[in-house]
């Protein structure tokens, strides 16, 4: 079978096109082309200064061997703490206030203004980025972590109401008919046909926010909201590399730590 | 669930008695480090500054009305800076994403041994760093600009696409690699014909979905000296031109709501 015969119409397969129509296929590349020298053109790359900070760079990289954790010890540990506890009380928080929030996003159980209103908050909140707000309210409350907290706080109602009031539209409707049939009021109902089974996610979803909570504080901190990130920018400011490289080695941690342990738990309570 | 009975009449309680008490530890436990939490920050606080929030949010914001309209015909520059970070980033976050995701999964691993890990430390690293510690980073030895934030936008895609990238080839289906296998195709080839057009529309989805979440992250590079609308925003909050900084406000509202609609269109199409 050496020679293979020509198929019947003498053509060779090929794999169809992932984007059927041949027009747009063509379109597509050559906006893209377009874009691409575009982009590039107006990229602005100041080559004298990337050689100057070349030095810099292989300095940061050099303070990796090996990072210094003792140093600056004490500041490093106060960041973590100060980022944990930031983390864990927003989230409490966060998620006691986006309980009713996320209820009133749920279609099945209010009325159309409600959930209107509701759906649009949580919109809002999560459309702005964590820094943004973390900016506002540092310029609010003055530097230090309640401003981290707050901030904290406000990116949980959005990202935890939001879920939540998926949940709720997605659970099995039949409890929730039954409870109506059988005259219970709308808390009696919201307590025993929607809080049972939305439950084992929500308590899933609050430990990956509290995960996610923490990650954010180590950012925050870059603008004054206090935790790790605020160690970590002193660090930087400081040029104390070693430091810098031993707190982002201690967030790299943490935050692998916290993934591993909030997916353990997310198992365990399912 | 349980039944008790209370002067003869037989009443239905959710929990029995011992998960009742487990219940309650529980709840005190986690009350009692909320509050140990709480007292810890309120310890640090400056109370005094938290207390007349509500006058300087008032001050704040009758000084961001009326925006500076004038001020929004300078922000065409920032703006397109902003998408190329995003979308530079993006593609440059793919072009090292994908050999690391084929690296990672354990199908098409070229070594279990050596490429595996090496990818699946790669991917990690990327995605524990948030991008604005990446352009941190990277301001430093680049210089500030739209470079440093490019680069920093593609070391924390790396991660993200990468590990939904080998998610999504360790669950594609065997049968057609098979299939491709037996008639003696090379491991390229099995990879190109079996892997790729399971995974390409799930591919399409995360890059665009990516390239959403990028710019939303673009727009605030710029804080740390990376470029782009950002930029704009830390100069009018450092001069307190507050009529600016609402003009910039409503600029990233409006770029990140408008990417959000776009990368739901592709997806929903590609998908």
């Amino acid at each position: 079978m050496a020679e293979v015969a020509p198929s019947v119409s003498g053509r060779a397969w090929t794999r169809p096109p992932m984007i059927a129509s041949a027009t747009l296929r063509w379109c597509i590349l050559v906006g893209t082309i377009v874009y691409l020298i575009a982009a590039f053109i107006t990229l602005d790359v100041n080559w004298q200064r990337i050689a100057q900070g070349w030095e810099r760079g292989q300095r940061f990289l050099g303070g990796f061997a090996p990072p210094d954790f003792v140093t600056r010890g004490d500041a490093i540990f106060d960041g973590v703490l100060e980022s944990l506890w930031m983390a864990f009380a927003a989230t409490v928080v966060g998620i006691i206030l986006s309980i009713p929030i996320g209820v009133g996003g749920a279609r099945n159980l209010v009325p159309p203004p409600v959930y209107i209103v509701c759906r649009s908050f949580m919109a809002i909140t999560r459309t702005l980025p964590e820094i943004l707000v973390a900016i506002l309210f540092v310029k609010l409350f003055g530097f230090g972590t309640f401003a981290g907290f707050v901030t904290l706080t406000f990116a949980t109602i959005g990202y935890f109401g939001k879920l939540l009031a998926e949940d709720i539209e997605a659970a099995n409707q039949a409890p929730l008919e039954a409870m109506r049939a059988a005259g219970a009021s709308w808390l009696q109902r919201l307590n025993y046909a929607v809080q049972p089974l939305v439950m084992p996610r929500a308590i899933g979803i609050a430990i990956y926010r509290l995960d996610m909570n923490f990650r954010e504080s180590a950012v925050i901190g870059i603008v004054g909201a206090g935790g790790i990130g605020a160690t970590l920018n002193t660090a930087f400011d400081r040029y104390e590399f070693p430091s810098a490289a031993a707190i982002l080695l201690v967030i790299i941690i943490i935050v692998l730590g916290s993934e591993y342990l909030s997916a353990f738990c997310r198992r365990l309570v399912r | 669930m349980s039944v008790q009975t209370t002067n003869g009449l037989r009443e239905w309680q959710r929990y029995d008695s011992k998960q009742g008490l487990l219940r309650w530890t529980l709840w005190l436990l986690g009350v009692a480090v909320f509050v140990w939490c709480f007292q810890k920050i309120s310890a640090g606080t400056e109370w005094s500054f938290v207390l007349d929030a509500p006058e300087q949010g008032a001050d704040i914001f009758d000084r961001m009305i009326p925006p500076d309209w004038e001020y929004a015909r300078v922000l065409g520059r920032p703006l397109w800076d902003t998408l190329n970070m995003a979308t530079l980033g993006t593609m440059g976050a793919v072009i090292f994403a994908v050999p690391l995701a084929f690296m990672a999964a354990q199908n098409t691993t070229p070594s279990v041994r050596f490429a595996r890990p090496f990818a699946l430390f790669c991917i990690v690293a990327s995605r524990s760093i948030n991008s604005v510690i990446w352009a941190l980073v990277l301001v430093m030895i680049l210089g500030p600009g739209v470079l440093a934030g490019t680069i920093a936008i593609a070391f924390r895609s790396i991660g993200f696409i990468g590990k939904l990238l080998y998610e999504a080839i360790e669950e594609t289906d065997h049968r057609p690699v098979d299939a491709i296998a037996s008639t003696g195709a090379s491991s390229g080839q099995i990879i190109a014909y079996g892997v790729v057009p399971q995974v390409t529309p799930v591919f399409a989805g995360i890059a665009v979905f990516r390239w959403d979440i990028n710019i939303r992250e673009s727009t605030i590079l710029g804080l740390v000296g990376a470029g782009g609308l950002g930029l704009e925003l830390n100069a009018s909050i450092g001069n307190l031109d507050w009529s600016r900084v609402s003009v910039i406000l409503l600029a990233i509202f409006a770029t990140v709501i408008v990417s959000e609609w776009v990368s739901a269109r592709i997806r929903k199409a590609v998908t």
